[in-house]
Order: structure tokens, then sequence, then C-alpha cells
């Protein structure tokens, strides 16, 4: 299983929200780890996230963000 | 869960600004305009005398406020995050078109909004102008259009928009009589009128606070609905325009019609493309005016960067007769705008980079 990486922070918004959407709506997604570093563009993913049954998530708080990202089942 | 349970507190964050807005209108601020982030950016500017215009000068408080409560809200709950770096040259030139577009139009997102639940259906073609320039912007967002990331900056940096607006709202208070005369206050006209200053400075602090909570964000809320078919934001617009209605009818502030609105005029084509350029320029810098407000509060100096760049545009769009009046469009409004439209065209263009 092949795991991307997208390191989106210091973006603009909706940069960091539309460029995990890209991702995961990729046909070659399986699994993603996102890089973002504001609590509002956690909140966006989340958002996001919250659409889709198929995918499930966990969240590393640090210095920064890290959205793991991969299908569920 | 239902969707107001989901978007409780952005609907109060929009439900709020709403009233409140109305109120500082029955208080004393200008008709239809209880709050504009351009419109008030534009009183400072002649407050400190960057245009000449006698009847909008005001070192209006709500700026500040905006600012400082975004300030306060961003250190308690640690959010408050120095950093910039993300073409801030451009993003002064966006904030300064921006500016020159919301004064063909006479207003900010906000007020066009306030506008129309005022009865000032001039703000519906406004409306509609925003939309289309915010879908242009969405446009180059899908083809990769960025303008880079930000870095983390030396605290000191977050403080200086904070800092710079606490300087403001003290030269509002210690009204200094300086030789030269400024800062100016206006004796008649908008920017005569205003709310006594502790209660617009309270409110608008606390509008900071929750702003700054939820995010609120005008363009924002058009764009998301567009591009990812989410309605979070928009529900705190709507949330603002029912309830900032439903205030007006309360306090009969509601007068319906097209001409003889309060600080507005009815070139339906200028009103539209003014804003087309605005709701562009906001998208390509990631924010509404009042969002870039909230953004440099919480050390965002980028988002700084684009305020200086209203408030110049603000003072460059009075001495070259490039903002409206309730007269009609200026003799070079319709040159800025064009050019204006130019620049975010090109920006749109020429900055983009696939980052996956």
């Amino acid at each position: 299983m092949e795991k991307k990486h997208l390191d989106l922070r210091g973006l603009s918004c909706p940069q960091p929200v539309l460029e995990t959407k890209n991702a995961i709506e990729n046909a070659s997604f399986d699994a993603l780890e996102v890089l973002i570093d504001t609590k509002t563009s956690l909140e966006n993913i989340k958002r996001l996230l919250s659409t889709r049954q198929d995918l499930k998530y966990t969240v590393e708080e640090g210095e920064d963000f890290k959205v793991s990202i991969s299908r569920t089942g | 869960m239902n969707f107001f349970q989901k978007h409780w507190k952005i609907i109060s964050c929009g439900v709020f600004i709403g009233i409140l807005a109305t109120i500082f209108q029955k208080f004393g601020n200008p008709a239809n305009m209880g709050i504009c982030v351009a419109c008030f950016e534009r009183d400072i500017a002649g407050a400190l005398g960057f245009h000449r215009i006698p009847i909008v000068q005001y070192l209006r408080p709500e700026i500040p406020a905006f600012v400082l409560g975004s300030f306060f809200a961003s250190l308690v709950f640690k959010e408050f995050k120095p950093r910039g770096g993300s073409l801030p040259l451009v993003r002064f030139f966006l904030g300064f078109f921006a500016m020159l577009g919301a004064l063909v139009f006479l207003g900010c997102p906000w007020r066009a909004f306030l506008r129309l639940a005022g009865g000032d259906w001039n703000a519906i073609v406004a409306i509609l102008g925003l939309i289309v320039g915010i879908y242009i912007g969405i446009q180059f967002l899908k083809k990769g259009y960025t303008l880079g990331r930000n870095y983390s900056a030396y605290k000191f940096t977050g403080l200086l928009m904070p800092l710079m607006m606490l300087g403001l709202f003290l030269l509002l208070l210690v009204k200094p009589a300086l030789p030269t005369g400024v800062p100016f206050f206006s004796a008649k006209g908008p920017g005569s009128q205003h709310a006594p200053i502790i209660l617009s400075f309270a409110g608008a602090f606390i509008i900071g606070i929750f702003a700054q909570r939820t995010r609120f964000c005008t363009m924002g809320a058009v764009r998301d609905i567009i591009l990812l078919k989410d309605f979070h934001l928009a529900s705190g617009v709507i949330g603002l325009l029912i309830f900032a209605f439903l205030s007006n009818l309360l306090l009969g502030q509601f007068n319906p019609g097209f001409t003889g609105q309060p600080v507005s005029h009815t070139n339906h084509l200028w009103n539209f493309l003014g804003m087309v350029l605005a709701g562009l320029a906001y998208a390509l810098a990631g924010g509404c005016p009042g969002r870039q407000l909230f953004l440099a509060g919480e050390g965002d100096i980028d988002a700084g960067v684009f305020v200086i760049g209203m408030i110049t545009g603000a003072g460059f769009a009075h001495n070259f007769a490039i903002a409206a009046s309730p007269a009609g469009i200026g003799p070079f409004s319709a040159h800025a705008v064009i050019i204006g439209l130019l620049f975010c065209i090109a920006t749109g263009f020429f900055m983009r980079k696939r980052l996956a």
C-alpha cells in the first residue's frame, strides 16, 4: 500500500482542504498523510472528511497537525 | 446531527454581527452601514489625512476592536501564531484593488448584506457581482493558483498589527490637536455619524473574539458552497442577513427600494463590476476584509499587509476620483476597476503551481 504525503503547511485558505480533497478523490488513493499548521485548516479538513463514510482518519497534534487518512475496512 | 446543531457557533456569530450592526446604526453609525470594513477603513484613511474628503473622516473604533478582539481570543485559545512571507507585495495590491472595487460599489461584503437587510435592492446586483468574482477566483484555485506558503515569524512581528490598531484607537481617545489638523474628524456626512466609542469598541471587540473562533468569512461562505458544497460558513452569513433584516424591521430601519438609499448609488453595471473585482481579490487573498482583520489579529502578518493595502487603496480611491458617491460613480471608477481586474486575472494566471 502506497502512502502519499502532502505538506500543506502555511498555505492560505482554502488550499489545504482543496488539495486534500483532490488527493482523496484521486483514483489511485490508498492512504494519505497531510501535514498542516493551523486549527482552521484542521477544522476544514475534518468537515470535508465527515462527508466521506468510506474514509477514516487520525490526527496527531504537535507543533503541526498530521492527519492520516485511509480507507475504512 | 442536524444542520443547526452542527453549525450553531458560526450561525450565532453571524446573528450577533447582524443584530449588533443594526444597533450600531440605531446609536449613530451611518444608515445601512452599522458595520462596513471597507467604509470604516476608508474613514480611518481620511482621519489620518491619506485623503481629504471632509465627509468621510473618522477613526472608526470598530476596526481596531476587530483586530484586538481576535488577538485576545487567539492568545486565550493558544492560536496566536506569528507567520508571514507568502508574497506580501501581491497581497498588498490585492488589498489595494479590493478597496477600489469596494468603493465603486460603496461597501465590503458585510455591508452588501447589511444594505440588503435594510432594503437597499442595489445590494442584490453587488452580491451577484461578489459571487461572480469569487467564482472566477475559484477557477484559478482549481488550476493550482497559490501565493505559496508562509513561515513562522518572530513573535514580535505578530504584535505589529494589534499595536498599530491600538495606536489608532488611542489616537481617537486622545484626539491630539496637531497644527496640520490631523487627525481629521468629519463635521457632517457619514464620517460624522457614529455610535458612542465605548459601544462600538466593546461590541466590535466581542465580534472579533467570535469571528476568530468561528472563522467567520463572507467570501469563504460563497467559495465553500461552489468549491466544496460546504454550507458551514454560509450558514453564518445567512444568519447575519436574516437577523439584521428582522432587527431593522423592529428598529424601523427597513426602507425597501433602489433609489434614495443611504450612501449608495444605482449604477448597476459598476456596482456589479466593482464587486466582481473585490470578490476576485478577496478570493485570491483567501479572505474577505473582515476575515483579513481577524487573521491579522491572530498573527498573520500577510493579512496585515492586505489590510494596509486596503487603507492605502482607500486614500488613493478618494484622491484620484475613483470612489463612488451617492451621485454615482467617480470619473475614474471604471478605469480603476478594469485595471484592478487585469491585475487580479494576471495574478491568477501567473501564480500557479501544482503542489501534489
